[in-house]
């Protein structure tokens, strides 16, 4: 049932529908062309965008994703420290849903939480971040972001990327690696074993090494992870300048790729630790692409769940207790 | 959505000869009406009316080069109006092709094309995602089938052939021929 109402694991969504997503998400990217970039497919649609955690860029993204279908948006911006656990988060969803809402997208600190928001509510979820599981649409941009860097229309079988740093408390690490190897990418993680899940194995990444250079010239796709300040208190990594030594992106390094070799980022980047050349100077960078394909990757997703039959028909009724006009079409 | 016994009650009723002919007399009508070719931009509704725009704009050209006065390419697009759609929510989407519209459409002269009509509801889909493009001077449509039951005021301009159906059947129109099943 939750599986076409909401999105809270790429894994959920299997290789088939990660490929309707990014078609769908071709459609979204020629909208974003034009002049005006607006269509009005989800008119009537209300999304809330629910940010237990900081961030920016993805909920910017997510609005104007909303806002480009069409679909009203509505902002709940909470400190980490007021409203997280248990009773109160439940009460503050079911309030929210009381005043209409087709769709939560959900930023927590708490791994697990979007799917207990899921259960509390009719409307669809999707997980925007949710401590260090997992970020679908990260990985559903990353994988388009390849996709059409490299003419990839077909499919993404056969390509080799690595994933470089801190893959252990990294959701986006988990999630594009599930989405890549769901699409038949073989994936090498590199990163010292401080930064290792305890579950890496066969089930998580195709390889592992703590040598970048061994893997560096052969590869499509070089991911690079943010690497978070805290992990140094924590004394996981010795020093930045020891990690940039070892696993960074320096301009040797960036000289021993292959011409075509893509390098990606989540965002945002500490320049001068995992990239330590000007990205502007390297011309398989498409960090900045992967922003912008994140909206039409997000519009997608919206409209995936909110457009398509028997998901956002039922979803506007759900709230007992308000008459949501026009909701039950 | 097909009838329950399809090999029963299919119908064959156009083959492939009959849509070249119905294409090659409707590529004359959209010459003659337009005088000629100038600002003409002809627009398949995806996906049903890709292919039979392509083969409208061929057969535009061909007259028109083969003519006295040869003018310039006839520009040949496409438009998906699955966003525009007014039943979103209702029924599953599946997006064929992405819209791909030749140049710049204002004052241009736009010739919808679609396989089939029917409802009329797909057709003011795309005159909507049309608008999104430019403001043309004209809109005009063609179709190779116009099998009734509108239920917009919407008509066409160029026909290739009046089918009378019954809602309970479907019309599968190609390159090969018109099928009522």
């Amino acid at each position: 049932m939750t599986a076409a109402r909401s999105l809270l694991a790429v894994e959920d969504l299997g290789a088939d529908g990660i490929e309707r997503i990014l078609d769908l998400a071709d459609h979204m990217a020629e909208v974003n062309r034009r002049p005006n970039p607006k269509v009005p497919a989800l008119r009537g649609k209300t999304v809330c965008s629910v940010f237990f955690e900081d961030s920016t860029r993805t909920r910017l993204s997510f609005e104007t994703a909303a806002r480009r279908l069409s679909a009203d948006t509505m902002t709940f911006a909470v400190s980490q420290s007021s409203l997280s656990k248990g009773e109160s988060l439940r009460d503050t969803i079911e309030t929210i849903a009381a005043m209409g809402v087709d769709a939560f997208v959900v930023r927590h600190k708490s791994s697990g939480a979007p799917r207990m928001i899921d259960a509390w509510t009719h409307a669809s979820v999707i997980n925007a971040g949710d401590g260090w599981h997992a970020h679908p649409t990260q990985a559903l941009l990353d994988a388009y972001t390849v996709r059409t860097s490299l003419g990839r229309a077909g499919g993404l079988e056969g390509l080799r990327m690595a994933i470089v740093g801190d893959v252990k408390h990294s959701r986006v690490a988990r999630s594009t690696v599930a989405a890549m190897r769901m699409l038949g990418v073989h994936v090498t993680v590199v990163a010292p074993r401080t930064l290792l899940p305890p579950d890496v194995g066969e089930a998580f990444a195709d390889a592992v090494t703590d040598r970048l250079d061994d893997v560096i010239g052969d590869i499509d796709v070089l991911y690079l992870l943010r690497m978070q300040q805290e992990r140094m208190n924590e004394a996981l990594v010795p020093s930045l300048r020891e990690y940039t030594t070892r696993f960074g992106l320096t301009s040797e390094r960036a000289a021993a790729l292959a011409p075509q070799t893509l390098i990606m980022h989540p965002g945002p980047m500490n320049r001068g630790v995992e990239i330590a050349v000007d990205p502007a100077e390297l011309p398989g960078a498409v960090i900045t692409q992967q922003v912008t394909n994140g909206i039409a990757v997000r519009m997608a997703v919206l409209f995936d769940l909110l457009g398509t039959a028997g998901a956002g028909a039922t979803s506007a009724t759900a709230t007992q207790d308000v008459l949501t006009e026009g909701g039950s079409q | 959505m097909a009838a329950d016994n399809p090999a029963a009650s299919t119908k064959q009723v156009l083959g492939p000869d009959d849509v070249r002919r119905a294409v090659t007399r409707m590529a004359h009508e959209i010459i003659e009406r337009n005088r000629g070719v100038d600002g003409v931009v002809v627009v398949g509704i995806a996906h049903g009316g890709v292919w039979l725009a392509q083969q409208i704009g061929a057969e535009v050209e061909r007259i028109v080069a083969s003519s006295d006065e040869p003018g310039a390419p006839v520009l040949v697009g496409s438009v998906d109006a699955s966003l525009y759609r007014d039943d979103i929510g209702l029924r599953p989407m599946s997006p064929s092709a992405v819209s791909d519209l030749p140049g710049d459409i204002d004052g241009a002269t736009v010739v919808l094309v679609d396989d089939v009509l029917y409802t009329g509801r797909t057709v003011r889909a795309a005159l909507d995602a049309v608008a999104d493009y430019g403001r043309p001077r004209a809109v005009q449509l063609a179709v190779l089938v116009d099998r009734g039951h509108r239920e917009l005021p919407i008509r066409p301009d160029f026909v290739g052939k009046n089918l009378p159906t019954s809602g309970d059947e479907s019309v599968t129109a190609n390159a090969d021929g018109v099928v009522i099943s």
